[in-house]
């Protein structure tokens, strides 16, 4: 190789004034506080949906599809009418509508990681679960979103819920609630898959059946006993059927502690695994 | 407990496996505040696996090391408020704009936001990149990709720079900006870690250099040692006319001794890593009538360094070596 003068490419850095004033040691701030940390890469979240508004549409078209098909397709066929099975199954899709969502926080975490820029925030001096509880709590808000059309095309398609208002915000805060303990397994399960798409297909393997095996859309007292048996242990069941109680001013509080107890363990579990298998860094 | 250390990195002994592969085996590493350190290799030699544990990424299995005098794995935190890392593949979120990235990195060092803000803006402007400022960094060119991960590494600026290959796959133009930007940031007083396959920028820019093949410190030294123990760059001269090729031979022969015949029947070379003795042999050549086309002095390459060092090539590490692929995968 031969050696070349060192030169200044004319275009190279426009000012090198500004260059070395921007270079001058900046003091560093105190360390930002958990709270802040993690709401910063909450903002993070958004600025994704943001810029790539598409991704909404998967977790919110096909849930609206799920509802026209099973009203106007089968209600008939399993409710006796639409109305009365849109009743049955509004709150149904709504869990399922929300849960789905929760994958695509695995799918989200294993891109990162497929990335250089997990490397810069893990060798950052701030709070360590900070990128891990800050995109969940911006998934938090797409959980909301997702939650919030199933409601809306409900009511467009005349489901008047008897508690009204406040039973329908507590049913979404629940849903909300359970997804954020579930979304965790599915961060594990996003740092242990090899790509983005391995993640979504392990994802929607374990919960498209574990969403069908529930009473999201039937009655299971129509089912063979031992399958019957399985739906009602279900925690989806559990969720499901505590939404509706809640949609219609029925709701048992067993159910709500199971289904919060559920959550803080699956958290309790699989959060400080995501934890670790973070801090390693291994994807 | 801290001492002072006019060391900023100090390891020894650092090892660490992937699977039955020793990625690194037993580095020693010794860098002064406030100079560059380059170490040198092919892909695969250990050199990410070694930033990465003294980043505080990856645990090492056996050794330790020091930064700054804090111990990277019992005071990692300590060590992370110090250093910052621009990894080979860019390290910045390639789903946001140049700007909310350095935005997203003051916020997390601990910026209010509209230091942040400003701190972007001051930092975009430098490094050229305000006009890209609002675009989505997947639309940037590699050039532009590697002066916003520097720019991401700077938003507070850091007492110590990993710098992982940051010219690989830059284009010449892209490569000097990048060089302009660390001689800056060690003119302000930042020791920088600089990982490269490339002798002539670890010689451009390093105080001292270690060459890693296989996980291990093969050789150390100043880049002008370094080159000292190689052996030396050559001389390559192209004749305008193919007939004075016996005549310059004669001359360069007596000028520096060991003169090679290229295949080109108008080119020859001979060995010199001194310019002024490279500009004596070229007048003397001029002076016995010798018309030429062209010359250039050239510097062993990386090729060379290792062929002298290690008696095999620098190629992506033998062929058992399985890391090469888990380590640019962990990377």
């Amino acid at each position: 190789m031969s050696t070349t003068p060192t030169q200044t490419a004319p275009d190279a850095i426009a000012d090198h004034e500004a260059l070395r004033k921007a270079l001058a040691s900046t003091p560093r701030p105190p360390r930002p506080n958990a709270a802040s940390a993690a709401l910063t890469f909450g903002w993070r979240g958004m600025l994704k949906v943001k810029h790539v508004p598409e991704q909404l549409l998967d977790v919110t078209i096909t849930p609206v599809m799920f509802v026209l098909m099973f009203t106007y397709l089968f209600g008939g066929a399993i409710a006796g009418s639409t109305g009365e099975y849109l009743d049955y199954i509004l709150p149904g899709i709504l869990v399922m509508s929300v849960l789905f969502t929760t994958v695509y926080s695995g799918i989200a975490l294993n891109t990162d990681l497929t990335k250089g820029v997990v490397d810069r925030f893990r060798s950052l001096p701030m709070w360590r679960p900070a990128p891990l509880v800050g995109a969940l709590l911006g998934d938090s808000v797409r959980y909301l979103l997702a939650g919030t059309v199933i409601v809306v095309l409900g009511v467009i398609l005349g489901y008047r819920p008897d508690a009204g208002v406040p039973g329908v915000l507590a049913a979404l805060a629940l849903v909300i609630v359970f997804a954020f303990g579930l979304s965790w397994v599915f961060t594990t399960l996003g740092l242990l898959m090899r790509s983005p798409n391995a993640v979504m297909n392990a994802g929607f393997m374990g919960i498209f059946p574990l969403t069908f095996l529930s009473n999201v859309f039937v009655d299971p007292e129509t089912l063979p006993s031992a399958l019957e048996a399985f739906v009602d242990v279900n925690p989806i069941s559990i969720l499901a059927t505590a939404s509706r109680g809640l949609m219609e001013g029925s709701a048992s509080g067993g159910d709500i502690a199971i289904v919060l107890a559920t959550a803080a363990g699956l958290t309790a579990v699989f959060g400080p695994l995501t934890m670790r298998l973070y801090q390693r860094g291994v994807a | 407990m801290t001492t002072y250390s006019p060391l900023a990195i100090e390891a020894s002994g650092l090892v660490k496996s992937f699977g039955d592969v020793k990625a690194v085996d037993g580095v020693d590493l010794a860098v002064r505040r406030g100079s560059v350190y380059g170490v040198l290799g092919p892909n695969g030699a250990g050199k990410t696996t070694a930033i990465r544990m003294l980043a505080t990424l990856l645990r090492p299995d056996a050794g330790s090391a020091r930064v700054f005098g804090h111990d990277i794995v019992k005071e990692a935190e300590a060590v992370r408020g110090k250093v910052s890392l621009t990894g080979q593949m860019a390290s910045v979120d390639e789903d946001l704009t140049g700007r909310e990235n350095l935005i997203l990195l003051g916020r997390l060092l601990g910026l209010k936001r509209v230091d942040a803000k400003a701190r972007a803006n001051e930092l975009l402007e430098a490094f050229g990149l305000a006009d890209a400022a609002s675009r989505l960094v997947k639309q940037y060119s590699g050039g532009m990709r590697r002066r916003l991960d520097i720019a991401a590494s700077i938003v507070v600026t850091p007492e110590l720079m990993f710098l992982d290959e940051p010219t690989t796959g830059l284009d010449p133009r892209s490569r000097n900006q990048v060089w302009d930007i660390i001689r800056a940031l060690v003119g302000e007083g930042t020791t920088i870690l600089l990982c490269t396959q490339y002798l002539d920028e670890a010689d451009q820019l390093a105080e001292g250099i270690a060459v890693i093949d296989r996980g291990k410190v093969i050789a150390e030294g100043t880049p002008a040692q370094l080159k000292a123990s190689v052996g030396s760059g050559a001389l390559h001269v192209r004749l305008l006319d193919p007939e004075q090729r016996p005549e310059a031979e004669r001359v360069l022969a007596r000028e520096l001794g060991e003169v090679r015949l290229e295949p080109d029947p108008a080119a020859l070379s001979a060995s010199c890593s001194d310019a002024d003795r490279a500009a004596e042999a070229v007048a003397a050549l001029s002076r016995s009538g010798v018309r030429i086309a062209g010359f250039s002095l050239g510097q062993p390459s990386l090729d060379e360094v290792f062929l002298a060092l290690t008696g095999h090539p620098a190629e992506e590490q033998g062929p058992e070596d399985a890391t090469t692929t888990q380590e640019e995968q962990a990377a």
